[in-house]
C-alpha cells in the first residue's frame, strides 16, 4: 500500500474536563492510523474506550481535544457528503417511508436532480439491500435488520468516498447479523468502497476487515497495534474458519481483548512501541505458539507513514 | 351480550343520558300543593316563580323547546341585542380563531428559536414563567385601556392565553429532537433551513400539536368570560344577556352548545394531530 491514505488520523485525543475545572478524564490520546482507498478497516476495542467518539470526529460531528483527521488531503472541520455514516442506532426518520429516508439523502447529494430521478435512484438502492416491496413502509413497521438495511441503503445511495459504520450489526440477532455481514461484504467488494467500521465482534472483524486496529481500554486508550488480515480476500463466513490463519488471527485478537487491552501501558513501557507508528502484525502467518504467547516477535515492519499535515 | 364494545358503550351513554334527563324532569316537576313563596323572591324571579307551583329551574321539555326554537332559526339578526344563537356563536368562533392563529403565528416560530438556542431559552424563561400563570382576564382592563376597542381586546385576551402552551410545547419539542436525526442531517450537509422544515418540524410536530390542542381548549374557556366582560356580541354576551332577561332555558341551551362547539374544536385538532404523529 504505497498510495496516499484516504483518511489519516494524526495524534487524535479526547478529554472531558471534570466539573469544577479540574483536569478531567482523557478518553484516548495520541491515536495514529490510516485508511487507504478501497480498504476495509475495523476498529476493535472494549465498550467505553471511545470508539464512537473517534468515528464522530472522523465524520466531523464532534471535535477532538487534540490532533487532526485528514480526509482526502484536507483537514476534517465538519461533516461532509464524502463521508457517509451508518449509525449505532439506525437513526432513520420515523415519519418518512423507507424510500423517503433514502430519497432524503439522495436529494441532499443531488439537489438539482428532478424528483423522479431522485426517487428512481433511491429505489435502486432500496432494491440493492433487498428491501424491494417495502419502499412505502415506515421504519416502525420494519424489523431491526430491515431498519439497518435502510440505513445502509441511505449511506450507499449518496455514493460516498468513505463509509463510516458504528457497530451497525450489534443490535441484531446472530442470523440476521450474518446475512447483513455477507451483504455488506459483497457491496463493499463490488464497489471497492473504502470503509471504516467499529465493532467488538472478533469474527465480524476477521470476515470483513483487511486490517484490524486494536484499541486498548480507556481511560487514556491507545492504538496498541494493527492486525493485517492474511486470510484470502474471497473468504466467506462459512469457509474462513477452515483456513489455517483463521484461528491464529482469532486467538491473537481474543488474547488482546482479554488480557493485553487492559495492561497495555506496561507492555508499551517495556519499549519498542511507538504511538505514531503502531506496529502492524501478521499473526496469521506466525508460528501458532508465538502468536498466542507473545506478539512482539511477530511484529512486521511498520507501514511507512505518509505525513500529510 | 351481543354487540361490539363500542356499541355497548354507546348504548350505556344513551341510557345515562336518558337517566339524567329523567332525574332532571322529576326534580323540576311542579310541586304538589301550593307552596308559600317569599314575595321578595317572587318579585325577583318574575311570573314563573310567582305561580308557586312551578320550579324556577326549567324542565327538560322547556329547554328542549327553546333549544329547538334557537336551532330552527340560528342565523337571524334583528338588532344589536337580538341575534340568532348561531350568529353569536360564529362571532365567538371568529374571535377565538383570530386570537389563536395570531398566537400560533408568534408562538411557533418563537418556540422554534427558543428550542434551538439554550441561551435564548434561559434568557426568556423567567419572563415566560411570570407571564404564564396570569389569568388572561387580568389583562382585560389593560387591553381595553390601551387598545380602546372591545372586540380587539377580546381577541388580545385570547391571544395572550393561547400563546403559552404553544410556545412552551414548541420549544420543548424542538429542543428534544433526537440528536441522531440532527446528525444524519449534518452528515448529509443539509442546510439549516431544510433541516428546520424537513427534520426538526416533523420531529417536533406531535409535541407542537399537543400544545395547540391545549391552547384551543383554554381559548374556548376564556372567550365566554371575556365576552361577558366586553359585551356586544358573542356567545358569552348571549349568556349574559339571557341572564339579564332571566331566560334560564336559553342559558342552558347556550351552555350545551358551548360544550358541543368546544368538543368539535378539540376533535378537529385531534384529527390534525393524528396526521403528524409517527410511531417510532
Ligand atoms: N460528556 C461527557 N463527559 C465525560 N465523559 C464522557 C462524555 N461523553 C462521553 N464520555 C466518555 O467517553 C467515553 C467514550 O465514549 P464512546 O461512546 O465513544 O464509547 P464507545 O467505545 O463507542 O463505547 P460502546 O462500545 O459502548 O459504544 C466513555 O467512557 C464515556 O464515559
Ligand atoms: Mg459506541
Amino acid at each position: 500500500m504505497i498510495d496516499r491514505p484516504l483518511i489519516s488520523v494524526e495524534g487524535l485525543a479526547k478529554r472531558y474536563p471534570a466539573p469544577g475545572g479540574k483536569p478531567g478524564t482523557t478518553v484516548f490520546e495520541n491515536l495514529w492510523f490510516t485508511v487507504h482507498p478501497g480498504e476495509f478497516v475495523c476498529l476493535i476495542g472494549h465498550s467505553g474506550c471511545g470508539k464512537t467518539t473517534i468515528l464522530n470526529v472522523m465524520a466531523g460531528l464532534e471535535q477532538a481535544s487534540a490532533g487532526t483527521v485528514i480526509a482526502d488531503g484536507r483537514e476534517v472541520s465538519g461533516p461532509s457528503l464524502d463521508r457517509a455514516m451508518i449509525f449505532q442506532g439506525h437513526a432513520l426518520m420515523p415519519w418518512m417511508t423507507v424510500l423517503g429516508n433514502v430519497a432524503f439523502a439522495v436529494r441532499s447529494r443531488q439537489p438539482k436532480w428532478p424528483k423522479a430521478r431522485v426517487l428512481e435512484h433511491a429505489r435502486r438502492y432500496v432494491e440493492l439491500v433487498g428491501l424491494a416491496g417495502a419502499e412505502a413502509k415506515h421504519p416502525a413497521q420494519l424489523s431491526g435488520g430491515m431498519k439497518q438495511r435502510v440505513g445502509i441503503a441511505r449511506a450507499l445511495a449518496i455514493q460516498p468516498r468513505m463509509l463510516l459504520m458504528d457497530e451497525p450489526f450489534s443490535a441484531l440477532d446472530a442470523l440476521t447479523r450474518g446475512m447483513l455481514q455477507d451483504e455488506v461484504l459483497r457491496l463493499c467488494r463490488e464497489t471497492h468502497q473504502t470503509t471504516f467500521m467499529i465493532t467488538h465482534d472478533i469474527d465480524e472483524a476477521i470476515l470483513l476487515a483487511d486490517r484490524i486496529v486494536l484499541m486498548t481500554n480507556g481511560p487514556g486508550a491507545r492504538i496498541a497495534e494493527i492486525v493485517v488480515n492474511t486470510l484470502p480476500r474471497d473468504r466467506t463466513r462459512h469457509e474462513m474458519h477452515r483456513h489455517p490463519h483463521y484461528y491464529r488471527i482469532r486467538n491473537h485478537l481474543l488474547d488482546f481483548l482479554v488480557d493485553r487491552a487492559r495492561d497495555f501501558a506496561r507492555e508499551a513501557e517495556a519499549g519498542g512501541w511507538d504511538a505514531r507508528n503502531p506496529p502492524e502484525v501478521r499473526p496469521g502467518e506466525a508460528e501458532p505458539s508465538l502468536a498466542v504467547r507473545n506478539a512482539a516477535p511477530s511484529m512486521a515492519r511498520p507501514t511507512p507513514h505518509t505525513d500529510v499535515a | 351480550m351481543a354487540g361490539s364494545p363500542r356499541l355497548r358503550s354507546a348504548v350505556l351513554s344513551a341510557v345515562l343520558l336518558a337517566g339524567l334527563i329523567l332525574v332532571w324532569h322529576l326534580a323540576t316537576l311542579p310541586a304538589a300543593g301550593s307552596q308559600a313563596v317569599d314575595p321578595e323572591y317572587a318579585k325577583l324571579l318574575g311570573a314563573a316563580a310567582a305561580q308557586g307551583q312551578k320550579s324556577a329551574f326549567p324542565t327538560p321539555a322547556e329547554v328542549g323547546a327553546v333549544l329547538w326554537r334557537h336551532l330552527s332559526n340560528p342565523f337571524y339578526v334583528r338588532g344589536t341585542n337580538d341575534m340568532g344563537i348561531g350568529v353569536q356563536m360564529l362571532h365567538s368562533i371568529g374571535r377565538v380563531m383570530s386570537g389563536y392563529l395570531l398566537a400560533a403565528l408568534v408562538a411557533i416560530p418563537l418556540g422554534f428559536l427558543i428550542g434551538m438556542s439554550p441561551l435564548l431559552y434561559r434568557a426568556l424563561d423567567p419572563f415566560i414563567q411570570v407571564l404564564k400563570p396570569i389569568s388572561p382576564l387580568a389583562w382585560m382592563p389593560l387591553a381595553l385601556y390601551t387598545i380602546k376597542d372591545s372586540a380587539v381586546s377580546a381577541i388580545f385576551v385570547i391571544f395572550i392565553c393561547s400563546i403559552w402552551p404553544m410556545l412552551l410545547n414548541t420549544a420543548f419539542g424542538v429542543a428534544s429532537v433526537r440528536r441522531e436525526w440532527l446528525n444524519v442531517a449534518r452528515t448529509l450537509e443539509v442546510g439549516p433551513l431544510r433541516t428546520a422544515y424537513a427534520v426538526i418540524l416533523p420531529a417536533a410536530a406531535p409535541t407542537i400539536m399537543t400544545g395547540m390542542r391545549i391552547s384551543i381548549g383554554i381559548a374556548w374557556l376564556v372567550i365566554v368570560a371575556a365576552e361577558m366582560l366586553v359585551g356586544g356580541t358573542g356567545i358569552g354576551y348571549f349568556v349574559w344577556n339571557e341572564w339579564n332577561n332571566l331566560s334560564i332555558p336559553s342559558i342552558v341551551t347556550a351552555i350545551l352548545l358551548i360544550g358541543l362547539v368546544g368538543m368539535a374544536l378539540d376533535l378537529a385538532l385531534a384529527r390534525l394531530a393524528k396526521l403528524v404523529t409517527y410511531a417510532e
